[in-house]
């Protein structure tokens, strides 16, 4: 093994820019000549909009321009796209009304783009956005995710019936009614997957300029997909030809899906820069992010588990409501579809499943993937009925759960629900996690709190996951316009320096130091001469982004192709260099050698040889650069067990984190530390939905958590110290051996936490976030 | 933020003066609430009369009876002060827990209690104690000083100058916070003192106010007992997304018996 090679917490190289304040966010890029943006925004949720005046806001003090939705298609600049068509139980396609950037002759949710104003300044854009005079005539809205498709309900948009996006049916309807018809018990359960707003830390940006004499736009994007951004706004928006648009993303500071989208400010700049013939930029204030940032979950459902006398799950039935919000975003029919119930299945052999999704429009922010996407749906509701069916049926959680695992020589085991998991080993997960969070020793703290007057609760979610998005062939059958594959480049420079260039991007998942980790190992070259390269169209040979915990299961796996490539290469140069025949150079530890003499070259060496091919034969092709695409075999299946134990006040409702355990299966740790990061930052974002973090609109539309005084993030005394552990297998459909762990805290934190709730209180149910006062309520329902 | 012309005063005087002058002034203090409300456009004074420079509106002075705070005195500084920590630890601790170490070393007694938010800290301190209200003008006493929402007895150009705190034998705040903005949802000040029993009550209602049930009953019986027996009006109960009338008014006497608890 390498010095900094696969398998140790090297100390994160990316940090020392971070931590000296020499990271470059888009906003802090500024172009001379530069103007500021601001969009007009609608304070209803919905209204028609009989007239729009600028003539008071263009001239006024500094203003370049102000500019609308007519002008916007006068440019021919098309409509923002939905990137997966899901097919609905007609038969037909998703409805899909359009999504124009700035709105034209109406509004749909607040926030929604009604104008962009450029001035020399942004107090002069902000003075002047204020006299820009939108006649709007308010209609009434929509807002409610259960009641939104029902008869009598606002029209939101022409193109879809009562709200309705699609209605999509996944499973064997009959089969799984017969099996709940003879069913001995059946569970059920009726819950609500709560609006999110994702809030990474520094809010969205885009800086565009425009070359007159090259005819090429620039854009600075806080984007997780440059390469994604420049093909959509290209191939669908008609920005500009592919080849004269770049999109730079620069230091981007958090994401978690939040900036995987191709957002209507983006393409608005990028298009206004142009216009205007002047750089603009537009930094979202954080009121801004909470409006138009693309939302997560929000889904509203009904399951139903049926089994037999031994607790063994027979069949599953699942009713879901999902949110879409006012427009579908980029990956929005995605996410409460196959990122949902393709996980339905969770860790058990539940062999039949049934489920229908509908997916509905209201007059809300767009609702699109948050950390997890689709999978902490799914993870709440099977995890929170697993619990509810315990009960049921008298059986202890854990019990209940190792009557139902899939065993771990089933694998590669195919699913009632599309996917076929390649490994995973689900019961020692489980039974590791019970000793780390002494779940024997239970009772005995339970009674103990309650002599303090507390309640005192434990709650197990065993969690497996679909991420490494994605092969390109699924998903094109299932819809989406795009394959999922990943690129890389490794280029050793002469003087034995290597650039990794990589499709993906990192925004705090601390790639340059995995990835050069990954290439130290695979070409011993010292990690120091290693730099990791991302974020620019320009600089990056092509690439998907990240997302969807893919950028080492599939990006990583890149990177490795290309350095094999660079081994393959570097033996034909060390065989010419040595004299010695192809077929006896080995490569290891960094040095090329002829099998059984003492003859060697430094991988160094032979890059400085490559670019310095004096005396190369024909056939022998200098350079020593090269590429790689790697589209995955299978999703990765990430999976464990997370153990919560909670102390509950019952005289306040407060709820307390007294111990979290959780065993993961990642497959193997390219850096053990930054792993730990991604499982704590993931479970203290699960913890955040599950006690704290709601989105609220009033009845009339109107954001009431518009800001951190009402939406309650987790901080530090919200958490306790983690314990965590692992439980690996090996994924045989990857070829490094890893899994994704980016959103697994996010997907298996939520049940535990509030399975541990409902165990203290003695209760079925309890929704999240799991406030003081909803926790006192059912503490006094219970009581 | 719109335009506004700024002046700072090195004198009471001097601050009344400009303030007199001025179209539609305001004194800034800390500016914790004043700066983020004039960034988002919803306020917009002609003129900022800031009294940082003030020297002799900060400072802390402990008497046998009396601490007295000057009315720029950060929260920080209240908090970290040893004599406010050894004669009134409860009022110490009321400024060691507000909002965050920016807001606690910005935010100021006097500026806290001329904003009157209805669920900010001091207000429940400065009635449950009996503190007076030293201003520019006059002295205020504290039943009569908070009026209503983000209402006092202050007249535009009336400053205050210190806050008067009568060391009590006994004083504990209980607060049960906001999970997002970490205000208070209610907070609780109770005093005990040989004659009679104080109870300040914050977050609850439109202002801070006296709890005069709950000192009824501490009276007649200084017990958590005693607590249990006080109906807390629900219909005069604020209600948000956070706590509804009837959680507010529940929370009101849980609060108000873990003070009793940590003031016995």
């Amino acid at each position: 093994m390498a010095e900094n090679g696969i398998g140790v917490s090297v100390l994160r190289k990316e940090d020392r820019r971070f931590l000296i304040g020499k990271g470059t966010y888009t906003d802090d890029i500024n172009i001379a000549g530069q103007t500021y943006a601001i969009f007009v925004r609608s304070p209803h949720a919905h209204a028609t909009i009989n007239s729009i005046d600028t003539a008071a806001a263009a001239a006024a003090a500094g203003v370049v321009a102000v500019l609308t939705g007519d002008d916007l298609a006068a440019d021919g600049i098309a409509p923002l796209i939905c990137g997966v068509t899901i097919t609905s139980d007609d038969g037909e396609p998703h409805r899909a009304p359009a999504h124009p950037a700035l709105a034209q002759a109406k509004v749909n949710y607040v926030g929604d783009h009604v104008a962009i104003v450029i001035a020399e300044t942004l107090a002069q854009a902000k003075d002047a956005a204020e006299l820009v005079d939108v006649d709007y005539s308010i209609l009434t809205a929509v807002v409610d995710t259960a009641t939104a498709a029902d008869d009598g309900q606002p029209q939101i948009h022409e193109e879809a019936p009562n709200n309705i996006c699609f209605n999509w049916p996944l499973g064997d309807k009959a089969a799984v009614e017969a099996a709940f018809d003879s069913a001995h018990k059946i569970s059920k359960l009726e819950l609500v997957n709560n609006r999110m707003v994702t809030n990474p830390m520094e809010p969205r940006a885009a800086l565009g300029e425009y070359n007159s004499g090259t005819e090429e736009i620039t854009l600075h994007l806080t984007t997780q997909n440059p390469h994604l951004h420049r093909l959509v706004l290209s191939a669908f928006n008609q920005l500009a030809p592919e080849h004269k648009l770049r999109v730079v993303s620069p230091d981007v500071g958090g994401g978690f899906g939040a900036k995987i989208f191709i957002y209507a400010e983006e393409l608005v700049v990028g298009w206004a820069c142009r216009k205007v013939n002047r750089p603009v930029k537009w930094t979202a204030d954080r009121t801004e992010a909470f409006l138009a940032d693309a939302h997560g979950r929000d889904h509203v459902t009904s399951a139903e588990m049926a089994l037999d006398e031994d607790g063994k799950f027979l069949a599953m039935r699942v009713m879901t409501k999902a949110n879409l919000g006012a427009y579908i975003s980029t990956f929005g029919t995605m996410v409460p579809t196959y990122l949902y119930a393709f996980l339905f299945a969770g860790q058990y052999t539940t062999p039949l499943i049934y489920s229908e999704v509908k997916g509905v429009f209201t007059n809300t922010a767009p609702v699109d993937a948050s950390r997890g996407a689709g999978r902490p749906e799914a993870t709440f509701m099977l995890e929170r009925l697993v619990d509810v069916a315990a009960a049921d049926m008298g059986l202890d959680p854990a019990e209940i759960r190792r009557r139902n695992f899939i065993p771990a020589d089933a694998f590669p085991y195919q699913t009632p629900v599309v996917q076929c998991y390649d490994s995973g080993d689900y019961q020692t997960a489980l039974e590791k996690a019970l000793a780390l969070a002494d779940y024997e020793g239970f009772p005995a703290r339970a009674e103990a709190a309650k002599s303090r007057g507390m309640r005192r609760g434990i709650g197990i979610s065993s969690y497996v996951e679909a991420c490494g998005i994605a092969p390109s062939a699924v998903v094109g059958a299932l819809g989406a316009g795009i394959g999922l594959w990943e690129s890389a480049q490794v280029r050793f420079n002469p003087t034995g320096n290597v650039q990794v260039f990589t499709g993906t991007h990192s925004h705090g998942q601390g790639h340059e130091t995995t990835f050069a980790q990954l290439v130290c190992e695979q070409l011993g070259v010292p990690i120091e001469n290693i730099e990791v390269v991302h974020g620019d169209t320009a600089k990056v040979q092509f690439g998907m982004g990240t997302y969807g915990s893919r950028s080492l299961a599939v990006g990583g796996v890149a990177i490795a192709k290309a350095c094999e490539k660079l081994i393959a290469k570097g033996k034909k140069i060390a065989a010419h260099a040595l004299e010695a025949a192809e077929g006896d150079i080995e490569f290891a530890d960094g040095n090329f050698t002829v099998t059984g003499t003492d003859k060697a070259m430094s991988i160094a060496e032979v890059a400085f040889n490559a670019y310095v091919p004096h005396n190369y034969p024909e056939g022998l092709e200098p350079g020593f650069d090269e590429n790689a695409f790697f589209d995955p075999l299978n999703f990765s299946f990430p999976a464990g067990t997370h153990i919560c134990e909670v102390e509950v006040d019952p005289e306040t409702g407060v709820v307390e984190i007294v111990k979290y355990s959780a065993v993961d299966d990642f497959g193997k740790l390219i850096n053990p530390m930054i792993v730990e990061g991604q499982v704590h930052g993931g479970i203290v974002h699960g913890i955040g939905q599950a006690l704290l973090e709601g989105c609220h609109y009033d009845s009339e539309g109107q954001l009431i958590t518009a800001s951190y005084m009402d939406y309650a993030m987790p901080r530090a005394d919200n958490v306790p110290s983690f314990d965590i552990d692992y439980a690996p297998t090996d994924p045989p459909d990857n070829p490094l051996g890893v899994k994704g762990c980016g959103e697994a805290g996010a997907i298996g934190a939520p049940p535990a936490v509030i399975n541990a709730i409902t165990n203290a209180l003695g209760v079925k149910h309890i929704d999240m976030p799991a406030t003081p006062e909803t926790v006192w309520r059912a503490a006094q329902d219970a009581a | 933020m719109y335009d506004f012309s700024y002046h700072k005063s090195d004198s009471v005087a001097d601050a009344v003066d400009a303030m007199q002058k001025a179209d539609d002034g305001k004194f800034i203090a800390g500016g914790h609430t004043m700066l983020p409300t004039m960034k988002h456009r919803l306020a917009n004074p002609s003129d900022l009369i800031d009294l940082s420079g003030i020297a002799e509106l900060s400072g802390i002075a402990v008497a046998a009876e009396m601490v007295t705070i000057g009315a720029m005195t950060t929260h920080a500084v209240v908090a970290a002060s040893a004599e406010v920590q050894a004669a009134i630890p409860a009022l110490a601790k009321l400024a060691g827990n507000i909002g965050d170490p920016a807001v606690r070393n910005r935010g100021t007694i006097g500026g806290s209690i001329a904003n009157n938010d209805p669920a900010a800290d001091y207000p429940a301190a400065v009635l449950a104690l009996g503190a007076t209200v030293k201003t520019s003008k006059r002295d205020i006493a504290a039943d009569d000083f908070f009026t209503g929402m983000f209402e006092t007895a202050l007249e535009d150009d009336e400053i205050i100058t210190a806050v008067s705190f009568p060391i009590p034998a006994a004083a504990a705040y209980m607060k049960f916070e906001n999970p997002a903005s970490r205000y208070a949802i209610v907070g609780v000040f109770i005093v005990k003192n040989a004659d009679a029993v104080r109870v300040g009550v914050t977050g609850a209602t439109v202002c801070a106010h006296r709890g005069k049930r709950l000192e009824a009953a501490l009276n007649d019986n200084f017990s958590v007992a005693a607590c249990d027996g006080v109906e807390i009006p629900v219909d005069q109960m604020n209600a948000d997304i956070h706590a509804s009338a009837e959680y507010r008014a529940h929370l009101v006497k849980v609060m108000a018996k873990r003070a009793v608890v940590a003031c016995s």
